[in-house]
């Protein structure tokens, strides 16, 4: 038997969103490790190098694995070919999507905006809207009412999980919303965090991606097959999708809501080298979201610093799962669960009763 | 304050160079900043965007970046340079006396 429990309301547009302002958990200030300035600067340091040498290689992996698909099309061999394709593309495509939004990826800030712009495309999130959105993921990370990008609301919905292996749940709703975008329109909640100097931004990206996809269905119609499709546009984004919802779900699934540390919503997972290039160091999150403006390449030497301080970190993807599949599936029925991350002996802990919000003090 | 109105911020040493410190007077916050040229300048001290204080952020060349959200902005003109930063930073004049920083507030 479930226990008794009223479902919160996790749009920014609700009675949740002023209660959190209430409490002081909108635009707070959260808990951060004391490391020295000095050596924070020095992991600032931004550098074009690490990023353009993954970028060569990210694009030689398309070329390699979509050149084999073509001349493998029309037989089974073509399967793994576009499987490979398809996870750098609709996988892939969202940390490039991250760190470039962030613009840390690279020093130089026009490469970091093409890589930006061409993994939106790929991911199927428009380069506006989810900056906006990602902002304010990162003031009110997991705060109810306040971030527009909880992946896993309670109670969990698992169908609706399981859809996302090929963005079944997202794809259709950013797909209407590109649509709305190419009219001129905006959702209410949008208009919660995107400035209106924005939005014509918004509308004409929106139809410039449009007109791409159309040219893409043209290209299928004069070919007179679906292969230009497997490679640009909606499709790609929708069988490729798979690898992102595996990393994704690491984030922030099953872990506390409206706390003021990112140690205590967040999960650093170790990763080998090819999930690390995959993934650009995102598997140390804790790490990115208490320092956003550390660059992927240093996230690594960044952990070291936080170690005393954070949680132990998952050994690996499947040590995460085993925290995270049984905690959603208990989340079903009791929608209060959440997994509890321990701080090490002597870990400073942020004041929770005492949160310090802007929007509050206002 | 001196007669011109220019206020005593920090010692020109408290500021390294390419860096950004904190200065508070009379319930308000200014981020000085030391260009990697040894040059001195003033802004108010909270990102346009959602307030976080400057002094946390990352001085790149002209830059400053605010450590929440990475908004950027050219500190010696105040010039937002992109989303999440949209509002132009306020400055102020600044210089450097006997080792000491002054700003001019308005």
């Amino acid at each position: 038997m479930g226990v008794e429990f009223t479902p919160r309301d996790y749009s920014l547009i609700g009675p949740e969103s002023r209660r959190a302002v209430e409490r002081g958990l909108a635009t707070a200030t959260w808990y951060s490790c004391p490391i020295p300035r000095k050596r924070l600067k020095e992991l600032m340091q931004r550098r074009d190098g690490p990023a353009i040498r993954d970028t060569i290689i990210w694009f030689a992996a398309f070329a390699v694995t979509g050149g084999l698909g073509y001349l493998a099309w029309g037989t089974w061999w073509a399967v793994p070919c576009f499987i490979a394709y398809g996870a750098l593309y609709g996988s892939s495509s969202d940390s490039r999507w991250h760190e470039c939004g962030h613009g840390t990826a690279f020093k130089t800030r026009w490469m970091n905006d093409v890589i930006y712009q061409i993994a939106c495309f790929m991911v199927l999130r428009e380069p506006t809207p989810w900056r906006w959105s990602h902002a304010r993921h990162h003031t009110d990370t997991a705060i109810v009412g306040r971030d527009p990008e909880i992946a896993v609301p309670r109670p969990p919905d698992i169908a609706g999980i399981l859809m996302s292996i090929f963005i079944l749940k997202s794809g259709p709703k950013e797909i209407k919303r590109i649509l709305m975008h190419c009219f001129g329109k905006l959702h209410p909640e949008e208009r919660e965090y995107i400035p209106a100097s924005e939005y014509p931004r918004v509308f004409r990206t929106a139809r410039i991606w449009v007109a791409i996809w159309l040219a893409v269905g043209v290209a299928c119609f004069a070919a007179g097959s679906i292969l230009p499709a497997m490679y640009v546009g909606i499709l790609p984004s929708v069988y490729g999708g798979w690898l992102y919802l595996v990393f994704g779900l690491t984030q922030h699934a099953g872990l506390a809501e409206d706390v003021l540390d990112h140690r205590l919503n967040a999960r650093t997972v170790y990763m080998n080298p090819v999930l690390r290039f995959l993934y650009w160091n995102m598997n140390y999150h804790v790490e990115h979201h208490m320092f956003p403006m550390i660059p992927y390449h240093a996230l690594p030497a960044l952990h070291e610093e936080m170690k005393a301080y954070s949680p132990t970190p998952y050994r690996g993807l499947l040590d995460a799962y085993r925290e995270i599949i049984p905690t959603l599936l208990k989340q079903v029925k009791d929608p209060t669960y959440h997994v509890v991350r321990k701080l090490p002996d002597g870990a400073p802990a942020y004041d929770i009763a005492e949160p310090k919000s802007k929007l509050a003090a206002a | 304050m001196s007669a011109e109105g220019w206020i005593a911020a920090c010692s020109a040493d408290d500021v390294n160079p390419e860096d950004v410190t904190e200065f508070e007077h009379d319930g308000r916050s200014f981020a000085i900043y030391r260009s990697p040229k040894n040059e001195y300048f003033a802004t108010d001290g909270s990102c346009t965007h959602e307030n976080f204080p400057l002094a946390d952020g990352f001085v790149m060349d002209d830059i400053i970046e605010c450590a929440k959200h990475n908004g950027r902005f050219n500190y010696r003109t105040g010039k937002a340079m992109g989303a999440p930063a949209c509002i132009d930073l306020k400055t102020y004049p600044a210089k450097v006396e006997n080792g000491t920083v002054f700003i001019k507030i308005d």
